[in-house]
């Protein structure tokens, strides 16, 4: 951060909206497809990693990262930005483990995070963060499902689509949304919501899947996993 | 003479059954001088969490007020009331903050788990290293004595 700049470069508009926020959720809204959805006994998220060339190593870099055991978190927008807040977020989490002795609630987590991606849009010198993201966690056998944007706010989700297409998505995921729904279920359903917004074939090399399962874990499918569900 | 010993104090916790007790004396003296008798050591922390203060009076008292902060902020965060094993991490990481220049004061906490009702007791050292107790914590000048009394008299499933 530089300290050249004591004044915010987000300021607001005549209108009363702060223009640098609209256009960073525009930046979210053209990135990859990202979707999340909250079972009865535990969370799926499922993203599209299309590799933009053949010779690109797919498995070396992943979207859906971990932040604590329990929770996971994945974006849409730009990757850049998604690695600074995983490694914040981590921090967070660590840090509350050491002081309390006790995993971080997952809400706990997003009202930080929210209040980190805040920070970015009232400080000097800096521009907001180009990502949403969605954030699951598993709190004492309960699901949670979160999106945290650009702004800082954020909204928990029975299920949710993000970047592009995200309209359609959430309307599919309206009609086709059952909270009684099992883990295995909520999975075949992020991949077709998923599959609306695919140009060519879905394979399990440019999809990536995370789940928090009913033992309280956070797990990123492997390949074979993710065959097996599609 | 230590510093532990200027002000002086006697403390004691026990389990019982479904219950806990804290207990202390109300002499607030300066060496061998008794200034009062009617000394507050206890200090609530929860609608079933109490705290009693030993060593030096001025650390006992701005202990417990900045761990009281820590806790209403956690609570007020959180939405929902503290539990025995957390509060023991926050006492742990507040002293240990001072590890080089100690608080000369040292933490018994009594109480009931908010959601199970589990009796809880601990104590602390002055740099915050936890002991949870399944029977009695004693504490203070009067610790040993008191260790003495419980050892006597304590057994499991005490009531009320």
């Amino acid at each position: 951060m530089t300290e050249r700049y004591s004044f915010s470069l987000t300021t607001f508009s005549p209108s009363g909206k702060l223009v640098q926020i609209e256009y960073a959720l525009a930046a979210v809204a053209a990135g990859a497809p990202t979707v999340g959805i909250k079972a009865k006994n535990g969370v799926v998220v499922a993203t599209e990693k299309k590799a933009k060339n053949s010779l690109y190593e797919q498995d070396s870099v992943h979207k859906i990262e971990k932040i604590a055991d329990h929770i996971g978190m994945v974006y849409s927008g730009m990757g850049p930005d998604f690695r600074v807040l995983v490694k914040r977020a981590r921090k967070i989490a660590m840090q509350y483990e050491s002081s309390y002795g006790e995993a971080i609630p997952t809400g706990q987590l997003v009202q930080r995070v929210g209040a980190v991606m805040q920070e970015y849009t009232q400080s000097g010198g800096v521009r907001p963060f180009g990502v949403s993201l969605l954030i699951m966690g598993m709190d004492d056998g309960k699901p949670t499902l979160w999106q945290c944007d650009p702004s800082g706010t954020f909204f928990p989700w029975k299920a949710t689509a993000l970047g592009k297409n995200h309209i359609n998505g959430k309307t599919f995921l309206e009609k086709r949304f059952n909270a009684d729904q099992e883990l295995d279920d909520a999975i075949h359903v992020a991949i077709l919501t998923l599959k609306e917004s695919f140009e060519g074939a879905m394979t399990e090399e440019n999809v990536e899947i995370g789940i928090c399962n009913d033992l309280g874990k956070f797990v990123r499918l492997s390949h074979n996993e993710i065959k097996d569900h599609l | 003479m230590s510093i532990d010993e200027y002000n002086g104090c006697a403390i004691v916790a026990m389990v019982g059954k479904d219950c806990v007790a804290l207990a202390t004396d109300t002499r607030f003296g300066v060496q061998r001088s008794t200034i009062t008798t009617d000394f507050q050591r206890v200090f609530q922390m929860g609608p079933r969490l109490f705290v009693a203060m030993s060593g030096l009076v001025t650390d006992a008292y701005t202990v417990s007020a900045r761990l009281k902060y820590r806790l209403n902020l956690y609570e007020l965060r959180e939405n929902r009331p503290v539990s025995p094993s957390v509060f023991v991490s926050m006492v742990s990481n507040l002293l240990y903050e001072r590890r080089f220049g100690p608080y000369f004061s040292t933490p018994v906490i009594a109480g009931l788990d908010p959601t199970s009702g589990k009796p809880f007791i601990a104590g602390f050292d002055c740099i915050g290293d936890p002991s949870i107790g399944s029977d009695f914590i004693t504490d203070g000048t009067a610790g040993e004595q008191l260790m003495g009394m419980c050892e006597t008299f304590w057994r499991p499933d005490l009531n009320k």
